[in-house]
């Protein structure tokens, strides 16, 4: 697609997408948000991205396979939800790392696999159908 | 106890991660058929524990019912996670013969293995909105792996087959989205109370058939099938056998599951509409079978017809039927997976799929030629086979019902069965190759032999042991149709654990 408009906005706001949608994953353990529509919105920006200088700048851009974006996002879900039983708790069930005003817990983890999981997924499949369209 | 459950469905995620990572090399094909072993030990672990205990149920996170997401494991459950497993193993050994290292590298194996997962999620879900999500990863998964073939045809297929899933999944989502609405809950076994207890039971109504219609797409029923015939014959012959036979049973499967737990509020009007949609669904796959004469087409056409035999089962709402019906579902996973591996091999070894093409398998491959006789006699329900047991409970339960018209259509239905297989036989097996080849299992080479024989050689022995002895598969299934009838158990093992 050939639009001034497009290609210069494209490059200031493939950067808020990913800015924001990396916000929505943080906010999203206690108020709406979350890993997977976090993904959605960065996997948007890079979709933009694409539309505005060609698939093969946005996949140049991502430095990394999609693909495998996907599968570690994937990996890092699953071993988080199994890190509950070397604690002998149900899966998935979240353990907590406090450091005075700093919470982590097994739960983020979780959500930033999620979040990289729908990021390369929806990627592989924009990008896919981009090339054969 | 939630271990238990859970890992069932992390092990094939695990391996698919595994799989994907060692893409391309031998590692990779070998990761998912050592995952699939796993997986199939998890399963059995899990019947063991179902068949100890009754009904079993663990909390994800730790998140007591009805607030968290349930696991749980009836027979029905148990049972149907063990025969995913063993499919899943049958086919993952049958692919290392007919998947080549193109579609590999481009994650064939990982694919594979999530849709097991996303299978084994629905089965032993109790959430009614984590079944959407299971029915999401396998239609994510299912439209990987139509893709993968590469072909233009196997495109159209796809295009066809997600369009209308996502319909369906859509007034899924809708249905679950009104009843959160109008109940407050989204656990299965909460809601049987909070369904029966709703002051608007027109709402209870409306909310059932909009998830028969979605559930009923996916089942592939009468007047909503069409779509597996224009799909299931373009992939991989591996990516059709699993599809055949377990796609279509979730469907199936979240009627049985939903229609006997939540919905039982007006049975005269739902499973009055089960019954004629399921009559419907056994003629119309029959004929239109009749009229095909590509092996995977006839196949698909068969695949509705007996979906109609499961959802009868269903609609009749006996023990009797429904535990004719647990049954049906368990034997025809099997029969079917295998009449799809022994059409791949006959596509392999004559070259075609059109039946007019092909030929002289009888001669030149006398033993794919028996083992295609267990399975398709098994489908029609020849007596001792698992198939004949399967129909003589549904036609027996509709007999008891007085239901004349519904027995007589189950039992020709049957017939045009036996008329489809014998086609087969007769063009593909039993007429010479009109262009005079001998295809012979020889010609493969030694490894893709074993790979694809022993699969097949597995799945004709299961057929015929539970023909020989059924006793103990039925009593599984009277054990599963009583829990289904009365889910006191399922309700317990379900919110008994909280209140624990």
């Amino acid at each position: 697609m050939n639009s001034l408009i497009l290609s210069v906005g494209a490059r200031f706001l493939t950067g808020l997408f990913l800015l924001f949608s990396l916000f929505v994953l943080l906010r999203g353990h206690n108020s709406p948000g979350g890993g997977f529509i976090g993904g959605l919105i960065g996997a948007a920006g890079f979709v933009l991205y694409s539309f505005a200088a060609g698939v093969e700048d946005a996949r140049r851009a991502l430095r990394v396979d999609p693909r495998a974006i996907g599968v570690w996002g994937m990996a890092i879900a699953v071993l988080s939800g199994l890190a509950s039983a070397l604690a002998g708790l149900d899966p998935f069930t979240g353990l907590w790392l406090i450091l005075a005003d700093l919470a982590l817990s097994t739960v983020l983890v979780f959500d930033i696999g999620v979040y990289l999981a729908v990021f390369g997924a929806i990627l592989t499949l924009v990008f896919a159908l981009e090339e054969t369209v | 106890m939630s271990w238990v459950l859970a890992l069932p469905i992390l092990i094939p995620f695990v391996t698919a991660v595994l799989a994907f990572l060692l893409r391309g090399s031998r590692m990779g094909d070998l990761a998912s058929v050592a995952g699939a072993v796993v997986s199939l030990a998890a399963a059995v672990l899990l019947v063991a524990v179902v068949l100890d205990r009754g009904v079993v149920a663990g909390q994800v996170g730790g998140w007591q019912a009805p607030y968290g997401i349930t696991l749980v494991a009836d027979h029905l459950s148990a049972a149907m996670v063990l025969i995913t497993a063993i499919i899943g193993l049958a086919v993952a050994v049958w692919s290392l013969a007919e998947i080549g290292p193109e579609s590999s590298r481009l994650g064939y194996h990982a694919l594979f293995q999530s849709l097991l997962g996303g299978v084994t999620g629905a089965f032993l879900t109790g959430d009614l909105f984590n079944l959407y999500v299971w029915f999401e990863v396998l239609l994510i998964s299912s439209f990987g792996l139509l893709v993968i073939g590469g072909r233009k045809q196997a495109i159209d297929g796809a295009v066809k087959y997600v369009t209308l899933n996502l319909i369906a999944t859509v007034l899924f989502l809708a249905g679950a989205g009104l009843l959160y609405g109008a109940t407050g809950t989204l656990n299965m076994a909460d809601l049987r109370g909070a369904v029966a207890a709703s002051p608007d039971q027109g709402l209870m109504t409306l909310i059932a058939m909009m998830l028969m219609v979605a559930f009923g797409m996916k089942a592939a029923v009468f007047p909503l099938f069409f779509w597996l015939p224009a799909s299931y014959h373009t992939p991989h012959y591996a990516v059709s056998a699993v599809f055949a036979g377990l796609l279509t049973k979730v469907g199936v499967y979240a009627l049985m599951r939903v229609f006997t737990l939540i919905f039982v509020g007006d049975i005269g009007y739902t499973h009055e509409i089960l019954l004629w949609v399921s009559l419907l669904t056994m003629l119309t796959g029959v004929l239109g079978a009749a009229a095909q004469s590509d092996f995977r087409k006839i196949l698909s056409f068969h695949i509705i017809s007996q979906i109609g035999y499961m959802v009868l089962g269903l609609a009749l709402m006996t023990p009797l039927a429904v535990m004719g019906a647990v049954f049906y579902l368990l034997h025809h996973i099997i029969v079917k997976t295998n009449l799809f591996l022994i059409a791949g091999v006959s596509r392999r070894l004559t070259g075609s799929s059109d039946l007019y093409a092909i030929g002289g398998l009888y001669r030149s491959a006398p033993l794919l030629a028996a083992l295609f006789i267990i399975p398709a006699f098994s489908l029609a329900g020849f007596p001792p086979l698992s198939g004949f047991w399967a129909k003589f409970v549904i036609v027996r339960a509709s007999l008891d019902l007085g239901e004349w018209l519904v027995a007589g259509v189950a039992l020709l239905v049957g017939l045009l069965t036996i008329f489809s297989m014998t086609k087969i036989w007769a063009e593909a097996f039993w007429k010479a190759h009109p262009e005079g080849r001998q295809p012979a299992l020889a010609d493969l080479p030694p490894s893709a032999r074993w790979q694809m024989m022993v699969p097949i050689i597995a799945l004709a022995v299961m057929t015929v042991a539970i023909g020989a002895f059924p006793s103990a598969f039925l009593d599984f299934a009277t054990k599963g149709a009583e829990q289904l009838l009365d889910p006191a158990a399922y309700v317990a093992a379900v919110l008994g654990e909280a209140r624990r």
